[in-house]
């Protein structure tokens, strides 16, 4: 399964490539990174509906991740890519507008990965 | 002499006497009252040899021309500025060879932008000797109210007004300092509260600000922890090769703990310096660092208030800037001040034309020959021509009420002018963009 991360914090990489180390090696999941939301349309572009889920920040300089996710949602229909919104202001405001843009998913910083791991497996087997 | 009421009592069948006699008293009487340069002569034509005269203090009393003549010189040197004087009234008895005057003068001199007027009461006795009228006696007197202790001569009365007029001065400037003191209190107890709204506005900011490297540490944490069990694993296994890479992932984790525990501490660090009293000291600093650091606080703190807030942030530090000697706490208020204000600007803007509109907010740097710059422009509302006038004046604001403190930006051009010898430039275009140039000196 492809993930694309999308996140203005560059460690973000490292910390996913470390926290996913075992899935990594076992080939079960790759992972690719994106520091913007511009960045992460680039890549989708550029690799045709590899990504088949994106996991992406909310508050980032330019673009933001609800931007993103309207973007995705709108542009590929057939079949959309799963998307789920990561964000250190889990207010309701911001999960529901994340909703109704088509959100498969909301999480909330700081990041549980092993609650993330359980949700990417399940993805994965779906 | 026009408003003058002058009354004949015993009308005399001469009137060249009387016009004789109001000619000589007038010119005495000038010359007693302003002391013009051709004083000593006029006395001495209108007086007798023997002219005695006398005020109400117990010394005051004359008895020649000279001593009169030594008098007025001895006034000359004293008179108030801007003596005037006219006859509320003057009352002429002629008896035979004796006239006898009384009257009453207005006189007058400027105090501190007021006009003192003092009512002088008069009266005079002339002789007809030969062909014309020598006064032999004069006594000019002020009513009790206006006198001086023991003093009755004009002079010394005015002296005595104007010894009280200048305590009357000295007390409003006594009331006056204290009322700029409180000022001047009540001035620092602003320039505070706009530094802890300032910091309020800052809080949202660097919580966020410090939750990321946080979580980066914890995060690194525990996976070093995991892969410390790894390693030990692979060790008893016997896996050299892996162990190495084992040990390789976790000490370049430890790096980013580091990194991410320094970041931490360098937020708590500048948020505190922003909050304490500036020491008046000037460093070195980093300024593109601390553009960028302010940048990140003013963003995430509106974001935090505001979900729907975002903006682009193109930013063109010149490397060439380096370390620049500043008040790093002063001049971080005034970025912050500048990035609030264009972030606001560009949410204004957004609130009318929707989402087609786009907020940048562009942050250069530059060395140049003449200083340094900073350029913060903003493609926001704009600046009325009116209103651009007033942005450096202390409690202006456009803000609605209990929103702008009014002291953003008169304190910003106080810090950038004052406190570093540099100047701010504001270019702006109504409903298209607002620009601000700090110019430090090299």
């Amino acid at each position: 399964m492809n993930i694309l991360v999308v996140d203005d914090e560059q460690d973000m990489q490292l910390l996913f490539e470390q926290r996913f180390r075992k899935e990594i090696r076992e080939k079960q999941m790759r992972f690719a990174f994106a520091n913007s939301g511009e960045e992460a349309l680039a890549y989708m572009r550029a690799h045709h509906h590899e990504a088949v889920l994106i996991l992406s920040d909310i508050n980032m300089p330019g673009m933001s991740g609800l931007e993103l996710l309207q973007h995705i949602k709108e542009k590929y229909e057939t079949p959309p890519p799963v998307v789920m919104m990561v964000t250190a202001y889990g207010d309701e405001e911001n999960y529901n507008n994340a909703m109704r843009l088509g959100a498969n998913d909301f999480l909330t910083k700081p990041l549980d990965f092993s609650l993330l791991r359980d949700k990417l497996k399940t993805q994965l087997h779906d | 002499m026009e408003n003058t009421k002058i009354t004949l009592l015993h009308h005399p069948s001469d009137p060249v006497l009387e016009a004789d006699l109001l000619q000589v008293h007038l010119a005495l009487m000038e010359a007693t009252l302003l002391a013009p340069d051709d004083f000593e002569g006029v006395i001495r034509r209108c007086g007798a040899e023997d002219l005695t005269a006398c005020g109400t203090g117990k010394d005051e009393v004359l008895s020649s021309v000279e001593e009169y003549v030594r008098l007025i010189a001895r006034s000359k040197a004293q008179l108030p500025l801007g003596l005037a004087y006219h006859y509320e009234n003057l009352n002429i008895r002629i008896v035979g060879e004796v006239a006898l005057l009384d009257g009453v003068i207005d006189l007058s001199f400027a105090l501190a932008e007021e006009r003192v007027h003092m009512n002088t009461r008069l009266s005079a006795a002339y002789q007809r000797k030969g062909q014309s009228w020598k006064a032999i006696h004069v006594h000019l007197s002020f009513p009790s109210s206006e006198q001086a202790e023991g003093e009755s001569w004009p002079i010394d009365v005015l002296k005595a007004r104007n010894q009280e007029l200048e305590e009357k001065v000295a007390r409003r400037t006594e009331e006056l300092r204290t009322s700029l003191e409180k000022l001047k209190n009540t001035q620092t107890q602003l320039i505070q509260a706009e530094k802890l709204a300032s910091l309020g506005e800052l809080t949202a900011g660097i919580a966020h600000e410090i939750q990321n490297p946080l979580n980066f540490v914890n995060n690194f944490s525990e996976v070093n922890a995991e892969l410390l069990i790894e390693l030990k694993e692979e060790i008893i296994g016997g896996n050299t090769a892996e162990a190495l890479i084992l040990a390789e992932d976790i000490h370049q984790n430890m790096g980013k703990i580091v990194h991410h525990g320094r970041r931490a501490d360098s937020i708590v660090k500048n948020m505190l310096q922003h909050a304490r009293q500036p020491s008046g000291e000037k460093e070195f600093v980093n300024l593109n660092a601390l553009v960028d650091e302010y940048l990140r606080l003013s963003y995430h703190g509106l974001r935090a208030k505001d979900k729907s807030f975002n903006a682009t942030m193109e930013t063109d530090f010149d490397e060439a800037v380096g370390k620049v000697e500043m008040l790093p706490q002063e001049m971080g208020r005034v970025l912050l001040n500048l990035f609030n204000n264009a972030f606001y600007s560009v949410v204004e803007k957004k609130r009318v034309l929707g989402t087609a509109f786009k907020p940048i907010l562009y942050v250069a740097t530059k060395k140049t020959e003449s200083g340094i710059e900073i350029k913060v422009k903003d493609n926001g509302m704009g600046i009325p021509e009116e209103v651009l006038a007033k942005i450096y004046q202390p409690f202006f604001t456009t803000k609605p009420t209990g929103e702008g403190t009014g002291l953003g930006l008169s304190m910003s051009y106080d810090i950038v002018t004052k406190g570093h010898g540099g100047s701010m430039k504001a270019h702006t275009k109504e409903g298209e963009y607002a620009e601000f140039d700090i110019l430090l000196p090299a």
